[in-house]
């Protein structure tokens, strides 16, 4: 029991540093817009020299990944079992509960 | 020096063979070995073609080297290195055996001088990979063989078929860029595209690699994929629809990655997105991007089987393998759960390790072309990477929640194995140049300038931000995803099914049918009235059908 409470412990786990993190996060974010200030951007077109492009782009392209990918579980999502249960074979799906190792 | 007149492919073969024979204690030897000594004779072989042989009246070339080639062979062989390190102690002998066949493979693919070696090695790889999925040992990693055989062979049909064509239509077996004129070109590039996992069959490959064993996915994450993108360098560069191909292949990746729960099956919808990277880098086909997609194969290589070792050491201590069942390992895995995030950031091109310095340079030449679509796509991708393989899988394995689970890290070969790729990630992003002396072309390229350093800092961590901020619509289920083997696996198995069904229901209403009409014949029949000749009744039956058939065939035509 002594491993459970060294990680109940753990700095990473403890809510009251939830914030810190994200402050610290959102410090790490500041900078690298920031060093667009010292450092220019040579873009390959126009647009992707803009003040802070690629972390607005990241930001946006991945949400919207998130996001399709979210509905497009609704269409596609199915109970992991989903193909042993279409098995013709009715014996497979109760042998099939053991896994691996 | 050596001079060399045997395939390098054999010593890998040879060790193949030796491992079942020899006693246990010895078979280490020969695990680790054969790849070193494998690794040493590709490195003593000078360019061009170095082994000619008859074969059905064609003269085929055994070996032939290039810089490109050997790069391949190289990263295969370092490969079955590792992953003999990362296995050897743990996976049953038949899968230490097959895996280095399967290698062989590979390596005999990377040297194929023509399209008859190149088939011959290519089914090599078909057949000892499934060797390697079934060695999982469970009745879903037996389904799975069958249906990962089935698309191989099938590929391996397509390809056979299309060689045929181009050796009768050309009357040359000669590795060389094959137009997209006829259809011999097609079915090449189709047999090829099935192995890369390109779109409509993506789906074999997140279906087989996670039902093997811990370490069979990592044998599996390198070969098959990557002797594909060698392949399509070798027989299709710079056709333009590769890079739509690769495209689908890069979102369709980060899409379904992002919907799974099974740990490996993620990685695994990964490689088709890095694959997807490389055949995009070989549609563009510039010396730049041609460079690129085989630098990211090498790097990509190392990180794969690196991310599919953390995942493999995580289900070999614990024997789970679903997200929600994992999470908070870091503590007690810390050498895991380090390796693992350092093949995390080299998958997403974090600066510093191999992926920044391969995946950009095939950027750079979407740049360099003014392609900006296929320029933004990738760049979305690259943020997508992160998203999908770079964040997800470290922080639902080793973070997240507490699930209670207190796993120590795996035994010390696996350790070793996890750290030399560790170290690999890292040197080749740090040394760059190490792996762009061996690229096929002159590399003019510099990819740690403070303009790069700063967008690719932006674009990650701020894919990093749209992660935690949107955990919540990320929240795992016990599911899969619908793919379109659904259209094989359900469809026309339902269709098949029912076509049976209704066949044999036909069948048994003919015999019925058959059975009346004979007993009104038998009935009718004045012989048989009067003989009590049963035979022959039926003689004139099946005599009168006859004539039927063939007066009525015959009045037809």
């Amino acid at each position: 029991m002594s491993a459970d409470n060294k990680l109940q412990k753990s700095w990473l786990y403890r809510p009251e540093n939830r914030k810190k993190l994200w402050w610290g996060f959102a410090f790490v974010l500041a900078v690298t817009v920031l060093a667009q200030l010292l450092i220019p951007v040579h873009g390959h077109f126009a647009f992707d020299e803009w003040f802070g492009f690629n972390a607005l782009f990241g930001f946006i392209s991945c949400a919207l990944m998130v996001v399709f990918a979210k509905v497009l579980g609704y269409l596609l999502k199915r109970p992991d079992d989903y193909y042993d249960k279409k098995s013709f074979d009715k014996k497979y799906h109760d042998k099939h509960s053991d896994h691996h190792v | 020096m050596l001079e060399l007149i045997f395939p390098p492919a054999l010593i890998l073969i040879v060790g193949a063979l030796l491992i079942g024979p020899l006693r246990a204690p010895l078979r280490p030897l020969i695990v680790l070995g054969a790849p070193l000594l494998t690794l040493y004779a590709i490195w003593q072989m000078e360019d061009g073609i170095l082994l000619t042989a008859q074969f059905l009246n064609y003269e085929i070339q055994l070996i032939e080297s290039s810089p490109l080639r050997r790069l391949f062979a190289t990263i295969f062989a370092i490969m079955a290195f590792a992953g003999g390190l990362f296995a050897f102690r743990q996976a049953k002998w038949w899968e230490l055996a097959a895996a280095q066949a399967y290698a062989a493979g590979a390596i005999g693919v990377a040297f194929a001088g023509d399209l008859i070696t190149l088939f011959l090695f290519w089914e090599l790889m078909a057949i000892f990979s499934t060797v390697v999925v079934w060695c999982g040992g469970t009745e879903g990693a037996r389904r799975a063989g069958i249906r990962y055989a089935t698309m191989h062979l099938l590929g391996g049909v397509l390809l056979k078929i299309g060689i045929e064509g181009v050796m009768v239509h050309t009357g040359s077996i000669e590795i060389q860029p094959i137009p997209l004129s006829n259809f011999d070109g097609w079915l090449i590039l189709a047999g090829v595209l099935i192995n890369a996992a390109a779109p409509p069959v993506s789906a074999w490959l997140a279906d087989a690699y996670p039902e093997s064993s811990p370490s069979g996915s990592v044998f599996l994450s390198a070969f098959t994929t990557k002797t594909a993108v060698l392949a399509l360098i070798l027989l299709f560069p710079g056709q333009q629809i590769l890079i739509w191909v690769g495209l689908y292949m890069i979102f369709y990746g980060i899409i379904y990655a992002l919907l799974e729960n099974d740990m490996r099956r993620i990685l695994a919808y990964s490689i088709v997105n890095q694959v997807g990277f490389m055949v995009c880098g070989i549609g563009i086909g510039t010396e730049m991007a041609i460079n690129g997609a085989a630098a990211h194969a090498f790097a990509h290589i190392i990180y794969k089987a690196l991310l599919l070792m953390s995942a493999g050491s995580v289900l070999y201590m614990t024997g789970r393998r679903k997200c929600n069942e994992l999470g908070g390992l870091f503590h007690s895995m810390p050498i895991t759960a380090l390796c693992g995030i350092i093949g995390a950031l080299a998958i997403s091109s974090f600066p510093f390790t191999s992926g920044f310095i391969s995946k950009s340079m095939i950027s750079q030449s979407a740049a360099d072309q003014h392609m900006m679509t296929v320029w933004l796509l990738l760049l979305a991708a690259s943020a997508g990477v992160f998203l999908h393989a770079g964040i997800k899988f470290p922080w639902f394995v080793f973070f997240q929640k507490d699930s209670g689970l207190r796993p120590k890290d795996p035994p010390w070969n696996m350790r070793a194995a996890m750290i030399l790729f560790s170290a690999g990630c890292i040197g080749l992003g740090v040394f760059p140049e190490w792996l762009y002396a061996l690229l096929p072309y002159p590399v003019d390229y510099e990819p740690y300038t403070a303009s790069h350093l700063v967008t690719q800092f932006q674009l990650l961590l701020f894919s990093g931000l749209a992660f935690f901020a949107l955990l919540p619509l990320m929240k795992r289920t016990n599911t899969l995803s619908l793919d379109f083997d659904w259209l094989w696996r359900v469809a026309g198995f339902n269709l098949g099914r029912k076509t049976l069904n209704g066949l044999a229901a036909l069948r048994l209403k003919a015999i019925s049918a058959g059975e009346q009409a004979w007993q009104m014949v038998n009935r009718q029949s004045w012989r048989n009235a009067a003989v009590g000749y049963q035979n022959t009744g039926q003689m004139i039956f099946w005599a009168v059908l006859v004539l039927l058939v063939v007066v009525s065939a015959k009045m037809m035509i």
